[in-house]
């Protein structure tokens, strides 16, 4: 029987979303002990590769109310009110206490916080270290998190089911990577805190580990995944690899440019009006694909691709403002933004969707939480406004680690053997896993994965192709069965954890599919060909997929919180 | 597509459930012109040979997991051009860490001489949220942002001759990262903090080698942290000693 290791609460996921729980938790009450396990070190998590910056007012030309509309209007109205009231209140707050905690907050000559403008922010609101805004609040909150020996951590364990009794989730059972051994840590309540998947999706600015895993942890036990057809492409990341050179370039000044040596943003109707590009991501995205497809692109060794423009800017404020993104030019693309466009092209980004959560970070299954990009706290709607999602991070961190250790508080133990006994289960189901036989390879439905993705889900839609992606999906998911490994060796096995990785892609990219062609509109980030306008009267509503075990998830709606903004045409 | 050539690798293997010493496998395989290290591994691992076990995710150079010996120099693989090589191009894991498997290598001792420094702010008493921000002016940010840049990729550690011979030692990125809260004008840890760094394996085993600062791939210039905090050190001390000669 696996032998059960027992704390307080459980998180999932060692990101901004994740330390920040764990903090709250353990602030929260003296006597509470936290596991924090995840996939890798907590340093390496992708939040560590956010770069521009975080929101929250700060500047008296500012108010919550303008903070509030601003993310309402950028969510095309599908953000529930309610959430986003409490987001911009509280993001002052968190922010402050990641400065007392020693983030490195790039600041004006008095010595107060500085902030820069971003897309779709009214005013300066967006606070910033130079341009590795993820990299200092990341490890700020990491090196603050070890002053607690209290939150324990569990470092490179892959958890690969929640354990679940008597209707409440307990505790998760994982794969210690480095021995193949099977842990079982459990505890009153779990909060995942394991950010999204852009890795079903073959060009994203994200990192190998950004696998969906909470999303479809969570969906396999019979949460829904909500809002899942809306995902962000970022409109400058790199072309080859994708890496994302920060929305700052814009919020500092720089331009974009097509074939032309034009900038298109303000000398065509975009949607973005004198915004300019400093409008929302969506709409740049969209307008650089446009461009493209009208013959204004640049050809390059990986396609197309249009030019971002800080010459003008000089080197003065590029080393001082954005000295990350010089090195990323200059170290990935030979490009030296001092002197040279960057050639950048819209890229993946961020999924608004995720795990179906309310306010307080709950799910439908009792006891299990979820914050950060995993979650679908409804703050972002259909398309999230750059800088936002760092805060989120904090704040709905902070607040499903409170609410998490109130049910603990109120719950009972659950069954050891029968939490035992599913970890067990669990276990055999990896070894069998490890090793197996099968004439399918990972990076052979990787690939068709991140095909099919990519021809279905992208900037634009159409049902023909989110049809097929549907399918596709489906197909991948059966052929999965066959799935043939090679690495026999328990230790420090990636082949096994990559396979189940490539799962979890697969259950999210089901989700993301099924909503997609379910919604006959467009809105925000999802933008369908065939119903080129925003539908409010059939579709002012989030949308559920449900696991359905051995056939496609099953698809339902849920109401839209409204509140002070009625729905208006989304123009800038 | 256009520039590309093929390239032999010859990686280190180690899998404790079989090899009773690491050994080599090598890989013949085409490589794209504008590949680093890191995209060759990953083209190996999907393509050639599954079983091959190395840390990655960023690729961008920000989260510190791939950092390996190349041809015998420590690098961050994600960062490091291949155009920069030959035809042979020699990757193994960091030195002076034990190894787990092939080029993963063991990082908990890292981890704890992290956590020894206390790398957080210390203050005597709390300020609460309602106070608003610390004000530091830029030159006072200045003073130990260089320092907050580490990405903790352990390849000063693989690189610095002290902790190579003392395996105690505190080690490049653990000082400089004590070294930049003590530098931090909202922190009041330094007393705490220099104890540690005059204990045995603190800042006074460094023999000012400089092979830390010459291998960092973020220009944190750790060598001259742990130069600077010798010095404060030393300072500190002598004012302690003046303080308690006077009878305090």
């Amino acid at each position: 029987m696996a032998e059960l290791i027992r704390h307080d609460l459980v998180i999932v996921g060692g990101g901004a979303a994740g330390l920040r729980a764990a903090i709250a938790a353990v602030e929260a009450d003296p006597d509470i002990t936290v596991a924090l396990v995840s996939k890798v070190y907590p340093m390496r998590s992708h939040t560590v590769s956010a770069e521009g910056g975080a929101a929250a007012v700060a500047r008296e030309d500012d108010s919550l109310e303008m903070h509030a509309y601003d993310t309402v209007k950028g969510s095309d109205f599908l953000g529930d009110q309610d959430v986003i009231q409490y987001f911009v209140e509280q993001a002052p707050r968190e922010l402050t206490q990641l400065e007392h905690w020693g983030c490195p907050w790039s600041r004006n000559e008095d010595g107060t916080v500085s902030t820069r403008a971003f897309g779709g922010m009214t005013t300066k609101r967006t606070w910033y270290a130079t341009d590795k805004v993820g990299f200092h609040l990341l490890h700020s909150l990491f090196q603050a998190s070890m002053q607690f020996d209290r939150i324990v951590r569990y470092d490179e364990i892959f958890v690969s089911k929640l354990l679940v009794d008597g209707g409440v989730c307990r505790g998760v059972a994982g794969l210690e990577v480095r021995t193949g051994e099977m842990k079982a840590i459990v505890g009153g309540a779990v909060i995942l805190t394991t950010g999204g998947a852009g890795k079903a999706w073959p060009f994203t600015t994200n990192g190998n580990i950004k696998t969906g895993d909470g999303m479809a942890l969570a969906y396999r036990e019979g949460v829904p995944l909500k809002d899942m057809e809306f995902v962000q492409y970022h409109p400058t990341g790199l072309p080859g690899t994708g890496i994302l050179i920060t929305e700052a370039t814009r919020g500092e000044g720089g331009y974009l440019i097509n074939s032309d040596g034009e900038r298109f943003l303000t000398t065509r109707d975009y949607g973005v009006g004198s915004k300019a590009e400093l409008g929302p991501r969506d709409m740049i995205s969209r307008a650089i694909v446009q461009e493209i497809a009208a013959g204004r692109g640049i050809e390059g060794a990986h396609g197309q691709f249009v030019h971002l423009d800080l010459r003008h800017l000089g080197e003065e404020k590029i080393d001082t403002r954005l000295p990350f993104v010089r090195l990323l030019g200059r170290t990935y693309v030979g490009v030296d933004p001092v002197h040279e466009p960057i050639p950048i092209r819209p890229v993946l980004h961020y999924m608004m969707g995720g795990v179906d959560t309310d306010i307080d970070g709950a799910t439908d299954l009792p006891g299990l939480y979820a914050a950060g990009e995993v979650a679908c706290v409804s703050m972002n709607g259909a398309n999230r406004l750059g800088s936002n999602s760092l805060t989120e991070c904090l704040v709905f961190g902070a607040r499903s680690g409170q609410h998490a250790l109130g049910f603990v508080k109120g719950s009972d133990a659950g069954s050891d053997a029968a939490l035992s006994a599913q970890a067990d289960e669990e276990g055999g189901r990896l070894e069998a896993l490890r090793g197996k036989k099968g004439s399918e390879t990972i990076a052979g439905l990787r690939q068709e994965l991140h095909d099919t993705m990519e021809a279905g889900m992208g900037v634009y839609r159409e049902q023909g192709g989110m049809a097929k992606t549907v399918q596709d999906v489906q197909q991948l998911k059966a052929r999965y069965a066959d799935l043939g490994l090679a690495d026999q060796s328990k230790v420090f096995n990636t082949e096994l954890v990559a396979a189940l990785e490539l799962r979890n892609l697969l259950d999210v990219a089901e989700a993301n599919s099924i909503a997609g062609l379910q919604r006959k509109e467009s809105r925000g980030a999802h933008a369908c060909s065939d119903y080129p306008t925003r539908n409010d009267a059939e579709y002012l509503h989030h949308s559920l997929v449900y696991f359905n075990e051995g056939g496609e998830g099953r698809y339902d709606k849920k109401d839209v919180t409204l509140g002070r903004w009625e729905p208006e045409e989304r123009k800038y | 597509m256009e520039g590309e050539t093929k390239k032999t690798f010859v990686v280190t293997r180690f899998d404790p459930d079989q090899d009773e010493a690491p050994r080599t496998d090598t890989y013949e395989i085409t490589v794209q012109p504008d590949w680093k290290v890191l995209d060759a591994l990953n083209h190996i691992k999907d393509h050639v040979d599954p079983t091959l076990s190395h840390r990655w995710s960023c690729r961008m150079a920000v989260c510190g997991s791939c950092g390996m010996n190349v041809n015998g120099e420590p690098k961050l693989t994600c960062k490091d051009a291949l155009s920069d090589y030959g035809d042979t191009v020699e990757v193994a894991p960091l030195a002076n860490f034990p190894v787990i498997r092939d080029l993963v290598v063991e990082m908990e001792g890292f981890m704890e001489k992290f956590k020894a420094v206390k790398p957080w702010i210390m203050v005597a008493k709390e300020r609460a949220i309602e106070e608003g921000t610390y004000r530091q002016s830029p030159e006072e940010l200045d003073a130990f942002k260089q320092f907050s840049m580490c990405i903790n990729c352990m390849l000063c550690y693989s690189a610095c001759p002290v902790v190579s011979a003392e395996p105690d030692f505190l080690g490049p990125a653990a000082i400089a990262l004590g070294h930049r809260y003590n530098q931090d004008s909202r922190d009041e840890g330094n007393a705490e903090r220099n104890e540690v760094f005059r204990d045995d394996g603190g800042v006074f085993a460094c023999s000012f080698a400089n092979e830390c600062s010459e291998v960092c791939p973020k220009n944190v210039d750790p060598s001259g942290a742990v130069q600077q905090a010798k010095l404060l050190n030393v300072i500190d001390w002598a004012t302690g000693l003046v303080v308690s000669r006077g009878g305090k």
